[in-house]
Formats: C-alpha cells, structure tokens, sequence
C-alpha cells in the first residue's frame, strides 16, 4: 500500500494583483521532508503559503491534502491536518500566552468539549519548547516581539499538524533561537512524520535545514529541486539580482551577498 | 503570577448577585417592603396589596431590566469579537441610531406604547440591513470597513434625531429626551426579552470557543479550521438582533454594552465560555439595581435609567482598570 503524500500539488498557477506568483508548479510533499522558499520581497512567498493552506483561491491547477482535494475539505479538517504561522498576528483583545497557545488545540477539539488535560500538557509543553514556560498568565500584549513570534510558533506546535507551512518563521528571532526552533521542526518531520514548508531570508539557513529548496523569481518561473542542485551561488544572485559568492568553511558552504 | 479565577465560583458568584439585585428590584420602591414579604409572595403566599406591588408592577419592570441588560452586554461581549475593537459596543454600527428614528417618529406622530417600540424595533432591522449590505462593498467584509459603514450610517442616523427634535414640541421633547436616554417605564410585560435572553445565550454558548479563536484574527481563525465567513455574518445578525430587542424595550441604555464585558475581561480573563454567561448575569443585575435606584432615588420623580447606569458603571470600571496588571 503506497500511502498518499501529505500535501500534492498539480500544476499550479498561483497570481496575485495580475501578479504571477508561481506557473505549473508540481509539488509532492513526502513525511520527513522540509523545503525552503525564497525569494526578494513581494514575489508572492506568502500567497503561496496561504494558498497552499486553502486561504486564497489558486487560478488553475489542483492542491491534494492527503490525497483528498483542498477545496472540498471542511476547514476543521484542514486545520486537523496542515498548520500555518502567519506573518503577523493581531492582538487587539487581551488575552494570555497560554490562552494563546491554548487555541491550537481549536479543530482537535470536538464542538461540545472543552481543552482536556492533555491539549494544556500539549501547550505548556511547546511553551517550554519555545522558551516561554514560566510566562503563561503573562498577557500577551506584555512580551516583546520575538517573544511573540515564539509564542505564535507554540500555537502551532500545539496545533501538532502533519503538514507546517511556516512564513519567515525565523523573523524577529535571535540567532539561537533561530537554530534551535528550525532544528526542533526539521527534528519532528524526520522523527514524526511531518513536513515542512518554510519561507526564509537567509539562504544559510535553507542550506543548513532543508533538503528541497523552491525558488520564486516574481514573474511565475521557478526553480524548484534538491537543496544541492538549486542553491548555488549563482542561482542566489540571479534571484536576489545582488552577487552572491560561496564561501567554505570547515562545516560546508556559506553563501554571502556582497 | 495570579491563576485565573475558575469559571464556576465566578459564575456562582454572579448568580448570587442576581438574586440579590432581583431581591432589591422587588422589595425598594414608594412602598417599601421587607425581604421576608417579598419571599412570600414569591412563594405563592403575601397580602394582597404586596402581592399587586411585587407581581403585577415591579417583577415585570426588573424582568425587563435584567433581560436589557443581559441582551446589551452580550450584545457588546459579540461586537468587540467582531470587529476586533476594545472600544465597540452594541450601538457602534448604528443599530440605536435606527430605532431612535423610529421611535422619535412614532412619538412625534403621538402614538404610544407598541407603536413606540415597534417603529424602534423596525428602525433598527432597518440600520442593520443597511450596514449589512453596504459594507459587503464589492470586496468584502473587514472590520474596518465594517466598523466605518457603521459609524457612519450612526452618525446619519444622529442627524436625523437631532432634526426630529428640533421639529418636535414641548410635550413629545419630554419623553423624547427621555426615550434617548434609555427608560425603562416603557416596558411590556418582560417576558419577551427574557425569552430571547436566554435562548440567545443557549445559542451563543456553544460557539464560545470559536469566539476565544476569532478573537485572534480572521486569517488566524481560518487556519485553525474556523468558517470565518458565515461565521462573522452569523455574529453579526445576532447581536443586531440582541441590541434591537434590548434598544426596543428600554431605549437607548448606555454603557452596559461597553464596559460589562470589560469588567469579565478584567475579573475572570477572555475565555468567551464564561465570559458570555458572566455578562449576561452581570449586565442584567447592573441595570436591575440602576433601575431600582433610577425609580427611587428621587421618587415619585423618575431618572434616566441610562443615568443611573453611568454613575454606577464609571467609577467602578475605573476602579477595575486601575487596579488591574493582567491583560488590558
């Protein structure tokens, strides 16, 4: 029995504005595989994340959720099975960081019962993973903003999905953070069975915890393959139109624009 | 770090203040009863005249009150979900503003009693249909674009009762005034208003959660498996229509919507699970006590009940938030 990659995509064209984000772009997206997007700003990294998750329509081709077509699931469904992290989060009404984190537990949870025992070990457990246990009666509006961003990273570890689409998950993170977050998902698509897709501004990091890299150049092409085949430097500069050279160091290759 | 306070003692607590504020409701008056006559009549017993005064006059008028209460709260507890704004409340997107007209025209025209209140309930159908449909726009719902078309269709509305009082005369200005301030002597019999208090509630109840989720944004909301559209359109009718019975029943009442809500906020945290029940006891007792004070302070004369509200609401509101360190 070959079971269903946990996100398919055929063919797909994705625009935004008259824009091309992306044309024809065939996608299987296995457990335990982790790709990188890059691209300048306002090539289309976030549309394709949130089209991905069923939050925009795509022009033509068909996006699969387990085998299933996106569109005819309900959304509970989805969100059982593919996270988000979203660039921004609003927080205009109070709320608490393990109300917070609290709320990824929402489509696990049936209509009529509240959060168990379980999904709050669940939330605190991703708290500490985050950094933040100790933290938890603290409103939210009261911590930093990469404080923050750890917490929206623990919303959607509660989540606990199958499928992560993160956008600029390391956004606003110092450097250790960054590491240990991108390690800990890398961790749990190869341990877990979960995949992730991640859109990121520093190539390093691509090269370092991905194994597939998708690169999005603003007019519908895109190269998209193994992490060795496609981040080069040249690729990078062409990308980024900025020259990139590859420097070695004892641990591989860093790229740097210069 | 202070834990929250758990939802039943809290819930308990405002049960009690109910009962205790219904007591006050029955018993304070022109003429004043004990605590122990007022639980005789409840339980079926009581002289005649105690009898008249508590089940045919006051039990009515603090049904009504508790009922307007609850209905505004909640009402205001749905809107700041909606548009995602600590400072909305039930008359923000205008549907006050509509039943005002309505019941400014009617008592202009010199009708009385359901004519007042059905004008009020049809001017505010009215509004909400308007807002509803303009806001859609040709892209859709956002708060924002929401809460604009709202304000903008009250500020219409604002004019055309600034234009009916002028028109009016002396003997229609009086109760005019009054209307706008929120009264309750208007009242029917109560019983309606409760009805849709509570079924209201036991509607909303069940989807507290995905309030606790939308609370957070729409996008967010939708990716955790939240219908966002029907939704939103869903919350939006039934706090229209929660505002529409309670603005029917006892005019324009203010500040319960706002800051009821809040004070939850404050005491017990944002899970809308306890919240929306919490605000609906602690409304409904707010203004059951505010009604009792607004109808005795100065008998026989009778206050605004909106007035009473205020001096009660506002220093203990401002109390809550400066004494508060957690969220807000």
């Amino acid at each position: 029995m070959s079971a269903s990659p946990l996100l398919e995509t055929r063919s797909l064209t994705v625009s935004i504005a008259g824009k091309c984000v992306c044309r024809n772009f065939d996608l299987v997206l296995d457990p335990g595989s982790c790709i990188g997007v890059l691209g300048s700003n306002g090539v289309g990294k976030t549309t394709l994340l949130h089209s991905l998750a069923g939050l925009r329509p795509v022009d033509t081709g068909e996006i699969f959720l387990g085998g299933i077509v996106l569109k005819e699931l309900p959304r509970r469904r989805i969100a059982q099975q593919l996270g988000l992290l979203m660039q921004q989060q609003e927080d205009s009404l109070p709320a608490t960081v393990l109300e917070t984190a609290l709320i990824g537990r929402h489509p696990h949870i049936d209509f009529w019962r509240w959060e168990s025992h379980n999904d709050v070990n669940l939330a605190r457990r991703a708290l500490k993973l985050v950094g933040l246990d100790g933290l938890e009666q603290r409103a939210q509006t009261q911590l930093s903003g990469g404080e923050r961003r750890r917490l929206a990273i623990a919303t959607i570890l509660t989540q606990d999905p199958q499928v992560f689409l993160l956008d600029e998950p390391t956004h606003q993170l110092d450097p250790h953070h960054q590491l240990a977050l991108l390690a800990h998902f890398t961790s749990l698509s190869h341990s877990r069975e979960r995949a992730v897709i991640m859109s990121l501004h520093d190539a390093n990091l691509a090269a370092r915890f991905c194994d597939q890299v998708l690169m999005l150049f603003g007019d519908g092409e895109l190269l998209f393959g193994n992490l060795e085949e496609i981040l080069t430097a040249e690729n990078l500069s062409r990308l980024y139109q900025t020259t990139v050279i590859p420097v070695d160091w004892p641990g591989g290759t860093a790229y740097l624009p210069i | 770090m202070r834990e929250r306070l758990h939802p039943l003692p809290l819930l308990s607590a405002l049960v009690a203040l109910t009962a205790i504020a219904l007591c006050v409701a029955l018993a304070v008056g022109s003429v004043p009863l004990p605590p122990h006559s007022v639980i005789s009549v409840l339980s079926g017993n009581g002289d005649p005249l105690a009898r008249t005064l508590v089940l045919e006059l006051r039990l009515p008028r603090a049904i009504t009150a508790f009922a307007t209460g609850g209905l505004l709260a909640l009402a205001g507890a749905l809107m700041q979900v909606l548009l995602r704004n600590p400072l909305a409340d039930p008359y923000i997107l205008g549907v006050s503003g509509g039943a005002a007209v309505g019941a400014l025209l009617s008592l202009l025209l010199g009708v009385a009693g359901f004519w007042v209140s059905g004008s009020a309930f049809v001017g505010a159908l009215i509004s909400m249909l308007i807002v509803f449909v303009l806001a859609h726009g040709r892209g859709g719902w956002t708060p924002t674009r929401l809460l604009l078309t709202g304000i903008v269709v009250a500020f219409g509305w604002g004019a055309a009762i600034s234009l009916l009082l002028v028109l009016s005369d002396d003997a229609s200005l009086r109760s005019m005034l009054f209307w706008l301030m929120g009264d309750l002597s208007y009242r029917s019999s109560g019983w309606l208003p409760l009805v849709v208090i509570i079924t209201g509630l036991l509607i909303c109840l069940p989807f507290a959660r995905h309030l606790n989720v939308l609370a957070r944004g729409e996008t967010l909301a939708e990716a955790l498996g939240v219908s966002v559209r029907p939704f939103t359109i869903a919350i939006y009718i039934a706090a229209s229509l929660f505002t529409a019975v309670a603005v029917t029943e006892a005019g324009a009442i203010g500040f319960v919507g706002l800051v009821v809500p809040h004070m939850l906020r404050l005491i017990s945290g944002s899970d809308h699970r306890t919240l929306l029940p919490g605000a609906v006891l602690l409304g409904g007792s707010l203004l059951m006590l505010a009604d009792t004070l607004a109808r005795s302070v100065l008998a026989p004369q009778q206050l605004p009940v909106g007035v009473v509200t205020a001096a009660i609401g506002v220093p203990l509101f401002l109390y809550l938030l400066n004494r508060a360190r957690g969220p807000l």
